[in-house]
């Protein structure tokens, strides 16, 4: 037997796949932890099915997860695995299109029985093929039987030692790219040693055993090593999307030196949020789970209505269902953040996947004139960011604020510089003073901000509601007001241009052609013309985190292009927006497939745009 | 971490406050002889009662002629959306629970829109006080019929009659098994006072009906029942601890019979004396009783008034700040380097 030969690589994408039941996300996560421990860039991709366990060994029930971990700067979750851990028949079936030549296929071949086999629509074993190994690395493990020889002493049921087997794939995989075992075994630890100990022993039994099935049974097969990617000094973390909602949140709450509370309805892929700030009790954080979408708004309103930042998530059909409550934010002008994280639509649409086809209803989807901030993180990592700016905006200019994440971006992760929180700017606001006259919407000169008053202040007792009011806040049906007001409304969002970071751009700031994005797309288009500029392409790239209003450079910085190409994860709702604004030359690039684009073609649309 | 809410405090304030204290400038807009103009009345009768701060509190409305309530009141005050008040009302009080908060709804906008939350509202035990105008007509859009109305009724929207079952509110509340139910009449506002004071009283969600009058749309849709010449027979005012009794000569009451069923009985006939009747208990938690109470109306029977269940349970407010106390003396109060840092991190040298 030939030695394993150690690989330099710069960077690799893993995906595994299985079940829903097989612990997939869990194995993908460990991996992404140990990978951004030992230093490497990275990016995820959790890519499940909506049923939380369809029939066991049947295409809709595979579930997936891909990450591309790198010594260099790591963008994207990667267009195609190099390597797929497939645990049935159905994950080979339903991924094995995608990896790439010569990649690296690990198998449990005890899945492949004949009724897996024929759940996954195969009718012969794909495994017997010879030419499977003719176009890829393929290693066949008898997983499910080295899981439970590994478990042989343990007194425990063949089910639950059989649902340690993915930890097997993971020690694996664990071996072949040379990554530490340590921060699972912790993680191990942690989840059960406390509560299940037997548990916890057998899933780190296991997890060695397949690190040490790599080291001892040394086939062929090649081992890789993707060393750590520079970084500037400081101090790091791997964070996801929805997770740095949460901690932003947090963060800007104690900046404002408001407390929070938020409300939220159960829905995918915005749970985690509410999941995520509910365990933060700790922090003062008040979490109330509503028995509807319409609810979880009407209860952060409240809140903010008595002087705490009132918060709601929540996905597309919710958002839908919000409109009213919006609209009275807007009317009463209180401050108040609504979280879209954007799923296929419309209706139940792809619940798990990725989209950003929202962005009209939150320029256009409610009753009246009704413009609200509209700010959308661009990664993972900037979704701290996001949640920071959007209570500034919503407490400075008494609006609510729509944040538009995206499923991608939530659910994946990427390290995270931590930031300082010295660094943070103060947000807070000051509520009217008592002893003085109040004028309900009496206005900042400057930002046309009201000063809101807030029930416990003595004196200040006044009445709000969703009638048209005049400046001293009673119901006015005069004609002439009712424009007036709205107009003011729509005044104060505009203004908020001029207090937002002006539109940067990434490369030359004049030439052919400005790939213009918004949202969780940020990185396969930066991906995709850092690659094409290198290449010697004149192609630049700017990217929308503020929606609404447009940073106030926006139209100077596409005057300098000659083709603006927008790429979208919808029918092309920016580009519409662009063209009505600008007259610049506008090439939509859209797809609607619930997963990120592919750099590579972005890339080659790119080009021929160019060569046009 | 700070809270900069100012928490209301104990008033030092050495004027007592008045009727006239609650009284805003803007003229009421009700239709001339509307009932809300007497259930009005007696709510700023009853506010300079409890020994509460202005300032503290809070009217909060849906939309529909009740709705109108919190333009009145010179409180802070918040008129929103048709049949979501008590959401607005569920995030002032659990955000700041020193607030004193009332939730003024009718039948379309508390239990047709808003049948939802008001069903969860009560459910939480919130500590706020529902009052809720059923005048059995949708008024501000001109005289539907709603969720009350009786079967049958003719309106424009149903010309020939409706066909749904009405929602008896008590019943309503009662299933989301509030922790304080009542009904009071707009003719009477003496017994309004008394029971929006036992509602306030009351620590915990108070749900309160109160039979109203709409001049235009549904006229005299009560008087069968409460009007002056019908009141004596056909409503029984509920006294804690007092046989249910009601009549002209205070003489008839209920009993339950054989068959558990509630029976109209004389005093002083076949035997029957006040022995026999039913004592009205309201702080049972058990639910059979105040059902049995709900389900008295008029015509079979005399129709209650008065606080049917009031019984004590941990409000939904305290325990959310009990869950914050209880995770602060765990694992201490939260800080915020900690919270960026997760619990794995690595450094950069």
């Amino acid at each position: 037997m030939a030695k394993a030969v150690l690989k330099e690589l710069d960077s690799v994408v893993i995906r595994f796949a299985g079940d829903s039941g097989d612990g997939m996300q869990t194995v993908g996560e460990q991996f992404t932890d140990s990978s951004a421990l030992a230093g490497n860039d990275i990016s995820t991709l959790p890519d499940f099915p909506a049923e939380i366990r369809a029939p066991a060994g049947s295409l809709p029930g595979v579930s997936g997860f891909q990450i591309q971990f790198g010594n260099r700067q790591v963008l994207t979750p990667g267009d195609a695995p190099d390597a797929l851990v497939a645990m049935n028949p159905a994950a080979l079936k339903t991924n094995i299109g995608e990896l790439v030549e010569n990649g690296l296929l690990v198998v449990n071949i005890d899945a492949f029985t004949p009724a897996n086999l024929k759940l996954a629509g195969y009718e012969s074993n794909p495994l017997d093929d010879p030419a499977l190994d003719k176009r890829f690395e393929v290693i066949r493990i008898d997983l499910t039987q080295l899981t439970t020889d590994a478990l042989v002493d343990f007194d425990m049921s063949t089910r639950d030692k059989l649902r340690c087997k993915n930890f097997f794939a993971l020690g694996f995989m664990y071996f072949v790219y040379g990554r530490p075992i340590d921060t699972t075994i912790s993680f191990i630890n942690k989840k059960w040693a406390k509560k299940r100990p037997l548990v916890a022993e057998a899933n780190i039994k296991v997890l060695k055993s397949g690190y040490y099935f790599g080291e001892t049974t040394e086939t062929s097969r090649n081992r890789y090593q993707v060393s750590k990617a520079a970084a500037a000094p400081g101090m790091y973390r791997k964070i996801a999307g929805n997770e740095a909602l949460v901690i932003g949140l947090i963060a800007a709450s104690q900046q404002a030196k408001r407390p929070l509370l938020y409300s939220g309805y159960p829905i995918t892929p915005a749970s985690s949020i509410l999941e995520g700030l509910a365990a933060y009790k700790h922090f003062g954080i008040k979490t109330v789970q509503a028995e509807d979408e319409i609810a979880a708004i009407g209860v952060a309103l409240g809140a903010a209505y008595v002087g705490s930042i009132g918060v709601t998530a929540t996905s597309g059909p919710g958002v839908c269902l919000k409109g009213e409550f919006m609209g009275l934010a807007i009317s009463v002008e209180l401050p108040l953040i609504i979280i879209d994280v954007q799923r296929g639509g419309p209706s139940t649409g792809l619940p798990t996947k990725t989209e950003q086809a929202d962005l009209l209803m939150a320029f256009y989807g409610r009753h009246g004139e009704s413009p609200l901030p509209i700010i959308a993180p661009s990664s993972p990592s900037n979704c701290f960011k996001a949640a920071m700016e959007a209570t500034r905006i919503a407490l400075k200019y008494a609006t609510p604020v729509l944040l538009l994440s995206d499923a991608y971006i939530a659910n994946g992760s990427e390290p995270w510089s931590i930031p300082d929180p010295a660094t943070f700017p103060d947000l807070s606001i000051p509520f009217a003073k008592e002893g003085e006259p109040y004028i309900t919407f009496k206005r900042d000169p400057e930002t046309l901000a009201r000063t809101q008053a807030i029930p416990g202040q003595k004196g200040l007792e006044h009445r709000i509601g969703g009638l048209e009011k005049s400046e001293d806040g009673s119901v006015s049906y005069d004609p002439e007001n009712h424009e007036k007001m709205s107009r003011l409304r729509a005044e104060k969002i505009a203004r908020i241009a001029h207090d937002i970071a002006p539109l940067s751009v990434n490369g030359a700031s004049k030439g052919k052609l400005l790939v213009l994005g918004w949202g969780g797309t940020y990185g396969s288009i930066t991906a995709a013309v850092n690659s094409l500029q290198a290449e010697g392409y004149d192609v630049s790239s700017a990217h929308l985190h503020h929606l609404n209003p447009f940073p106030a450079n926006l139209g100077e910085v596409l005057g300098n292009f000659e083709t603006i190409f927008i790429p979208e994860i919808n029918l092309g709702q920016l580009s519409l927006l662009i063209r009505a604004n600008f007259e610049v030359k506008v090439v939509p690039y859209n797809q609607l497939q619930g997963r990120p684009f592919r750099v590579q073609e972005m890339k080659n649309k790119i080009v021929e745009t160019l060569n046009a | 971490m700070p809270n900069p809410v100012p928490m209301p405090t104990e008033t030092i304030d050495s004027t007592p406050l008045t009727k006239k204290d609650f009284v805003t400038k803007n003229d009421v807009r009700w239709c001339p002889g509307c009932g809300d103009y007497a259930i009005l009345n007696s709510i700023q009768r009853t506010f300079p009662e409890l020994g509460i701060p202005r300032e503290n509190f809070v009217v909060i409305s849906g939309i529909g002629c009740s709705s109108r309530f919190p333009y009145y009141m010179e409180t802070f005050g918040f008129h929103t959306i048709h049949g979501r008040a008590p959401t607005v009302a569920t995030g002032v009080k659990t955000a700041n629970p020193e607030l004193s908060v009332w939730i003024i709804t009718g039948d379309g906008d508390g239990l047709s829109i808003g049948g939802n939350h008001l069903f969860h509202l009560m459910r939480r035990n919130v500590n706020v006080n529902i009052l809720l105008f059923n005048n059995r007509i949708y008024g501000l859009t001109k005289g539907q019929y709603s969720p009350t109305s009786a079967e049958g009724t003719r309106t424009k929207s149903t010309p020939m009659g409706s066909v749904d079952r009405p929602i008896n509110p008590l019943r309503f509340a009662l299933s989301a098994e509030a922790s304080f139910v009542a009904r009071t009449l707009d003719n009477n506002p003496k017994h309004m006072v008394e029971t929006f004071k036992a509602a306030h009283a009351h620590k915990g969600l108070s749900f309160v009906e109160i039979f109203q009058n709409c001049v235009i749309f549904n006229d005299k849709t009560w008087d069968p029942v409460y009007g002056k010449e019908n009141r004596a027979e056909n409503v029984l005012f509920l006294q804690e601890d007092k046989p249910l009794l009601f009549g002209a000569e205070n003489n008839k009451g209920i009993t339950i019979n054989q068959r558990l069923r509630p029976e109209i009985v004389t005093v002083g006939e076949n035997g029957i004396t006040e022995k026999d009747l039913i004592v009205h208990q309201s702080k049972d938690s058990d639910l059979l009783y105040p059902s049995m109470l709900a389900q008295l109306e008029y015509p079979k029977y005399p129709t209650v008034a008065g606080v049917i269940r009031a019984i004590e349970r941990p409000t939904y407010e305290e325990r959310v700040e009990q869950q914050i106390q209880d995770a602060q003396a765990k694992q201490g109060t939260g800080n915020l380097t900690d919270l960026l840092r997760g619990e794995n991190h690595w450094t950069v040298e």
